[in-house]
């Protein structure tokens, strides 16, 4: 795009700097918000939320994590996910070619929508996806209300 | 190692040279390749995909692989902070790779390719005789 701007501009051009000024502000407003473009706090890991009319289901990637490592404690109304991502150490005389995948630890806590039932929650790993379930308080749940 | 904090990693969206026969977006996964005396071996972070759900095609020289990731039962999206769809990856392989051997297995969304190296291609000790 800069690249056309700049060849179509005629060589004599009075306001030249004024558009270089517009286009330097308009590539900082693009650098400032970041939270425009997506909506998340950027702490590992990512998770995605959905709900039905009982429960919250909250789902992380973890791949190569098993369940006994991964620490999920829950109050009634927040969630904490913690625990650390090893990758098992090849044999010493091994020669990477890549080497994209990360280990580390990570903790991670974030407020419910509306309360929950802590004592009810589950959770489960399959195929290195994490799914705690979070069965909402009875307070929460919508209920139908007849009409008399 | 032990000490460090795990940041976010982007997911990286494919961009298929031709189009994708299924809607939708799949991703590049992160992917450990190493080799040792014996053969050269792939790791890819699919999670996701299960044992059935992954694809490994051999076309001449390229490996592609492909997990295909499980549904998950309808809910109502409060928010989303990852994108879901498939992997899809391809490798171009040198003829060093025994490609009657390959052995593909999936663990807790990990896929590991082992990729035995030809017999012509491992390193061999030459003996050096005394004139």
């Amino acid at each position: 795009m800069i690249m056309r701007r700049l060849f179509d501009t005629p060589a004599w051009r009075p306001n030249l700097l004024e558009e270089l000024e517009q286009m330097r502000q308009r590539i900082s407003r693009f650098y400032e918000e970041p939270g425009k473009t997506t909506r998340r706090a950027g702490v590992f890991p990512l998770i995605n939320v959905t709900e039905n009319k009982e429960s919250y289901f909250i789902r992380a990637e973890l791949p190569g994590m098993k369940a006994d490592e991964i620490d999920i404690s829950a109050t009634a109304d927040s969630l904490a996910l913690s625990g650390e991502r090893k990758i098992p150490d090849e044999d010493k005389n091994v020669n990477y070619h890549r080497r994209e995948r990360e280990s580390g630890k990570f903790s991670r806590m974030f407020s419910l929508p509306s309360p929950i039932d802590a004592s009810k929650a589950e959770a489960k790993m399959t195929d290195g996806i994490l799914t705690v379930i979070l069965p909402k308080a009875e307070s929460a749940k919508p209920r139908q209300i007849a009409i008399r | 190692m032990t000490d460090k904090e795990l940041k976010v990693q982007d997911k990286k969206e494919v961009e298929a040279k031709g189009e994708l026969t299924k809607a939708g977006a799949a991703f590049t996964p992160n992917v450990d390749i190493f080799e040792n005396e014996d053969a050269l071996i792939l790791v890819a972070d699919m999670p996701g995909v299960s044992k059935d759900g992954v694809e490994l095609n051999l076309e001449e020289n390229h490996l592609s692989i492909r997990g295909q990731v499980a549904s998950h039962t309808p809910a109502t999206p409060i928010f989303t902070e990852y994108p879901t769809g498939d992997f899809v990856r391809t490798f171009s392989l040198s003829n060093i790779i025994d490609q009657s051997k390959i052995e593909a297995s999936v663990k807790n969304g990990v896929l590991r390719v082992v990729l035995p190296k030809s017999d012509v291609s491992k390193p061999r000790k030459i003996a050096v005789k005394a004139a």
